[in-house]
């Protein structure tokens, strides 16, 4: 028997994945030996020093990357400058996402369960709330699904990513499952994601083994060299394997980013799903699984002979435009505005693919600055979706003692989010700010210039026009027409509508739908509003108004960082572009 | 090629407004807010704003003046006052701007336009005072979006701010227009606009690839490296269809034009003056100075089906015009008619049409926005506000100063001798005869049409016994007669003594022209285009333009 022989490990490569993932283990202890008072703290501070510490590892790396790919054990980690440049990006959304997690606005209630394990309505449940437990899990599950993603789109071998895969998916799984509000919701977002992900990672496990059959080893650089020379691997001429194959591999990848035809999992998931996680999600998922799809595809795409090639370039075009149909077409039809959002992120699943159908750098430079883009205007745009809420006008009181617009009734209770996209009428008045902050994030999205979203676009675009595919970028281009059409949608029922509900009552706040402030004046309305809104309170007990929740810090931050970079991305990405050009340096 | 050379007067012509719209947004923040409860404390802080965008406004009207004299008129066909800087290196485009003489022209169209819209909008939006300090803000905020789409000389940087702009501009339609469709009309608005843009963005992609891989650099976006190159036939034609597009929807054109009376409808006439007069000028100056230089073969190619779209629009828009029972409504429908002689002009290929569109662009701009903000001043004298032609009447025996104002202002745009529109017309149509003298034989009637619809609703509005409702409006104040004196002076200047204008639009004409490949064709005409600028052509001198081009 042979010695076993310690392999020698570049440990400054893995350290951006292993900060991460060590402190994901740190915060599993934290769990059992910090008293319950000071968990948060500790569990922030530490995810947040993670994230920032991978940030700088990432950064350390950069030059050294830019010469030298870095393999670490033959492979099973490979550091190229574009996995480095997808991490980066992760990095980044992970933080915002982290402090949008964490803010427990002026209500002081975090977005999440008490005792996620607590069975919805039952008295055990109850008691976990008044006694003012917090799941503080969160932040360790929040650190593994980082360390998944770092590790995705950074590895050689198919067997290490479909780890990766699982690592990163599991705990979203669970954190889907852990909303405080709409529990059934969430916990059945969270089983409907799981089954699917099963279901997806079963596809690509099984294409794992068909490539596996073909070429005899798991790795990609490996199964290139077969295709280079069919007959080192005795079914190397089955090329028909490693073209099925990759299709699996790529369906549990396309599954990831939410592209049709495997997008269905993405409306429930992202409705029912705590927001902040959903905006973790939506962000950092796409970017890590974009991630391993550039990774697999250019590799193993650019080994195969220019026919079969073909193949795999029809469906990619089949499910860019299927994608971009319908995420925008169905995105114009929702009232509700995370799954709005949620048929955005598949429409946007389906502009980061006519950016890949190149299968070159132009492409892939496009598609990490696109990742840039998308992932601060979604979490800015579920940050700010967190503080939009609900509040019952306690029936007791009369509508004298209540402020008609604008101001927060002190009786009031705050609820879940307001979802709804009617609730939102009138936003522009109650918070200017926020409103501003999420019509940037959907102009962004809708690719408006002066906005990153739009340099992100003009580079996809640009990329694929490249490619020859300029049909795919002309549909594009109309799909981003259509996609406009219900993001103006909603900054019209922001900043243009007046708010529809019993709060607009008041026939002068009715009469001056103004384009942003309180500028109505609210005093004198409240008269006009007394027996209207007096009678419906008495009838119904349960009556809501909307209001927009104080961010203690964290949130506001997140928001007001990603509107900055929102703005800067556009109108001065010249830095990030080098950036992202030196990162584009695709290898095989 | 071109360099920053002296003074910037074109970056700091973009950026003033930028900062007057910032000081306007904040003048009174923080006093304003009616959220303490009382309403009174908020006048002051807010109410001042107007003046401060007034100010604002007048000193950019300085800084035009500054430019124009930088400007060298004897050499108005090149691009001047040339500044260029790195942008994007690595998508190839630049900060580049310059002017030629019908670029100046439309500066000094928006800059001379905005104080009067201003001035006009000095007590709109109900006394909130909130309300029209935001208002005034995103004016300006658009105004610098105007001039710089005016100046750009990079076609990623025209790009950017040709869509750009129409964010602020829906704002103004739909936040602060009239009526329940505003908002309706702000969104037709939008995606009208958005739908050729996006086409066009197209257009841009591919013209970027047009260029050799081995050629292109941080600069490759500038207009003038992209003149000039040897383009694929078809590839040229499509897109050409791409940006051609853009501009006839942005124009407003025949079959794409629908948005455009809705939207004066429901905006408010200064928000009408500023996107028809200036904003809209945007189609057809990017079609002369984007279409005509970056695809001449295909602009030949495209040119019969274009002057047929121009002369459809020309005749299509008066005859609406003239059923037209909103008097704002109208005037949209007049503006599809005029800018079908503005395309109708450039796509002679003569420099005389050319050079006659440069020059209708100005007097359509002023003449039209005398209409709106006029026809403005009338509504806002009736009790009810109503913008129906058939609500007034006689108004002209109460308040005569308002009637003959809208008077001239309407001849104008009937192209009446004398007035302005007059001498443009005249040269496009006798640009256009050396070329498609069946095209002018069958737009000509469209002058008789221009009478009608203009004395028609003159003589609705304005004689006759005075509406009841009417009796007791008051005449124009100093205010309005100061908006109303600026334009209509401009418009008798303009149509008396054209020469000093004409210098500037001559020379571009004659570029357009050699760009796209053409020569004028030469003998018969030539005498009648000489007879088509009699008046003023020896009194040519730089400071007369200015006075006109910037009206304060």
């Amino acid at each position: 028997m042979n010695e076993f022989v310690a392999p020698p490990i570049d440990w400054a490569a893995v350290s951006p994945v292993l900060v991460v993932l060590a402190a994901g283990v740190l915060g599993v202890l934290l769990e059992a030996f910090v008293p319950a008072r000071a968990r948060r703290a500790t569990q922030l501070t530490l995810t947040l020093a993670a994230l920032a510490g991978s940030l700088v590892a990432v950064g350390m790396l950069w030059d050294r990357v830019q010469e030298n790919a870095v393999s670490v054990v033959g492979g099973s980690y490979l550091l190229t400058p574009f996995g480095l440049g997808v991490q980066a990006v992760i990095g980044v959304c992970a933080l915002l996402g982290v402090l949008v997690v964490a803010e427990r606005t002026t209500t002081g209630q975090d977005a999440f369960a008490p005792a996620a394990a607590a069975v919805p309505g039952t008295a055990y449940e109850d008691e976990t709330r008044r006694a003012g437990l917090q799941q503080t899990e969160i932040y360790p599950l929040m650190l593994f699904a980082t360390g998944g993603m770092l590790l995705f789109p950074a590895t050689d071998d198919l067997i290490v990513m479909f780890v990766a895969l699982e690592v990163l998916s599991l705990p979203l799984y669970v954190l889907c499952a852990t909303a405080r509000r709409r529990r059934l919701l969430s916990q059945e977002a969270a089983f409907k994601y799981f089954v699917l992900g099963a279901f997806a990672s079963a596809l690509f496990v099984f294409g794992i083994a068909l490539v596996y059959g073909f070429a005899g080893t798991v790795r990609l650089q490996g199964v290139v060299q077969v295709l280079a020379d069919p007959v080192t691997s005795p079914l190397g001429s089955m090329t028909a394997l490693v073209v099925v194959g990759l299709l699996l591999v790529l369906s549990g990848l396309l599954f990831k980013i939410g592209a049709a035809p495997f997008h269905a999992w993405t409306p429930d998931v992202y409705q029912g799903a705590p927001t902040p996680i959903t905006g973790f999600m939506a962000a950092c998922t796409k970017a890590a699984a974009i991630g391993a799809l550039v990774r697999v595809l250019f590799t193993l795409a650019n080994g195969l002979d220019p026919a079969t090639r073909h193949d795999v370039e029809v469906a990619l075009w089949s499910v860019a435009i299927l994608t971009m149909l319908v995420g925008t077409v169905a995105g114009a039809v929702q009232t509700d505005v995370k799954r709005m959002l949620a048929y955005s992120s598949i429409a946007h699943a389906g502009f980061l693919v006519v950016g890949l159908v190149g299968m070159d750098q132009v492409g892939s430079q496009a598609v990490l600055f696109y990742l840039l883009a998308y992932g601060l205007a979604t979490i800015g745009a579920f940050a700010v979706v967190t503080l939009v809420r609900e509040q019952t006008v306690s029936p007791g009181s009369s509508a004298e003692t209540r402020v008609p617009t604008g101001e927060v009734p002190d009786d009031g209770v705050v609820l879940g989010e307001a979802t709804r996209l009617a609730q939102w009428a009138g936003l522009g008045r109650k918070a200017p700010w926020l409103t501003a902050a999420f019509s940037l994030f959907l102009l962004s999205m809708a690719g408006i210039p002066l906005t990153a979203g739009f340099v992100a676009k003009f580079g996809v675009f640009s990329a694929a026009v490249e490619a020859g595919a300029w049909p795919l970028a002309l549909l594009g281009v109309l799909a981003s027409a259509v996609a406009v059409f219900f993001y103006v949608r909603v900054i019209v029922l922001m900043v243009l509508t007046p708010p529809t509900d019993h709060e607009a009552a008041g026939a002068s706040a009715g009469q001056e739908p103004a384009t942003g402030g309180t500028d109505g004046a609210p005093a004198p309305a409240g008269s006009g509003t007394a027996t209207l809104t007096g009678a419906a309170t008495r009838t119904l007990v349960s009556r809501t108004v909307v209001t927009v929740v104080g961010s203690r810090g964290p949130a506001a931050f997140a928001i007001a960082v990603c509107a900055v970079g929102v703005l800067l991305l556009g109108i001065l990405p010249a830095g990030a572009l080098d950036l992202v050009a030196q990162a584009a340096q695709f290898r095989p | 090629m071109t360099m920053s050379t002296g003074f910037p007067w074109l970056t700091v012509l973009i950026v003033w407004p930028l900062v007057a719209a910032a000081a306007t947004a904040l003048t009174g923040v923080g006093r304003g807010r009616p959220a303490a409860g009382v309403t009174g404390t908020g006048r002051f802080g807010a109410g001042s704003a107007r003046t401060v965008a007034l100010v604002g406004a007048l000193v950019e009207v300085a800084l035009l003046v500054g430019a124009f004299a930088a400007f060298d008129t004897g050499d108005a066909g090149s691009h001047q006052l040339a500044e260029t800087h790195a942008w994007i290196p690595a998508l190839g485009a630049s900060y580049a701007v310059g002017v030629d003489g019908v670029g100046l022209l439309l500066v000094a169209l928006s800059v001379g336009l905005v104080p009067l819209v201003i001035l006009a909008a000095w007590r709109e939006q109900g006394g909130d005072h909130v309300r029209l300090r935001r208002y005034l803000a995103t004016v300006l905020l658009l105004e610098a979006f105007m001039v710089t789409v005016f100046v750009a000389r990079d076609v990623f940087l025209f790009y950017v701010v040709f869509e750009a702009m129409l964010i602020p501009a829906y704002f103004l339609i739909g936040g602060f227009g009239q009526g329940p469709q505003r908002r309706y009309a702000a969104v037709k608005f939008l995606l009208f606009s958005l739908a050729g843009g996006l086409v066009m963005l197209v257009g841009v992609i591919a013209l970027y690839l047009q260029v050799p891989a081995a050629d292109r650099g941080p600069q490759t976006f500038l207009t003038d490296n992209l003149t000039g190159l040897t383009l694929d036939p078809t590839a040229e034609k499509l897109m050409f269809c791409a940006f051609f597009l853009a501009f006839a929807i942005k124009a407003p054109m025949f079959p794409v034009h629908s948005w455009l009376p809705d939207v004066t409808q429901h905006a408010t006439p200064g928000t009408s003056t500023l996107l028809i007069c200036v904003l809209d000028k945007v189609g057809t100056f990017g079609m002369l100075t984007l279409c005509l230089p970056l695809f001449p073969e295909a602009s030949r190619w495209a040119a019969p089906f274009v002057v047929v779209l121009a002369v459809i629009s020309i005749l299509y828009g008066a005859i609406l015009a003239i059923g037209q029972q909103d008097v704002l409504r109208l005037i949209g429908y007049t503006s599809v008619s005029h800018f079908g002689f503005i395309i109708l002009g450039i796509f002679t290929f003569t420099s005389l049409g050319t050079a006659g569109s440069g020059l209708m662009m100005l007097n359509h701009g002023i003449s039209t926005g005398a209409l709106f903000l006029i026809a403005g001043f009338a509504i806002a004298r009736h009790p009810r506000q109503s913008q129906l032609i058939g609500d007034y009447g006689g108004l002209r025996r109460v308040a005569p100063i308002l009637g003959g104002t809208f008077l001239v202002a309407g001849l104008s745009a009937a192209a009446l001798p004398g007035l302005a529109t007059f001498v443009s017309e005249i040269m496009v149509f006798l640009g256009s005869y050396a070329r498609w003298p069946a095209a002018v034989l069958v737009a000509v009637p469209a002058v008789v049409l221009a009478a009608v619809y203009v004395l028609l609703t003159y003589q609705r509005m304005f004689t006759g016994a005075t509406t009841p409702e009417l009796a007791d409006a008051r005449d124009l104040d100093g205010r309005e007669k100061t908006v109303a004196g600026v334009l209509v002076g401009a418009l008798l200047v303009l149509g008396l003594v054209p020469g000093p204008v004409l210098d500037y639009v001559r020379a571009p004409g004659e570029v357009a022209v050699e760009q796209v490949g053409e020569t004028d064709p030469p003998p018969a005409v030539e005498p009648a285009a000489s007879s088509a600028e009699p008046v003023g052509t020896t009194t040519a001198s730089t400071t007369g333009s200015v006075t006109e081009g910037s009206p304060l």
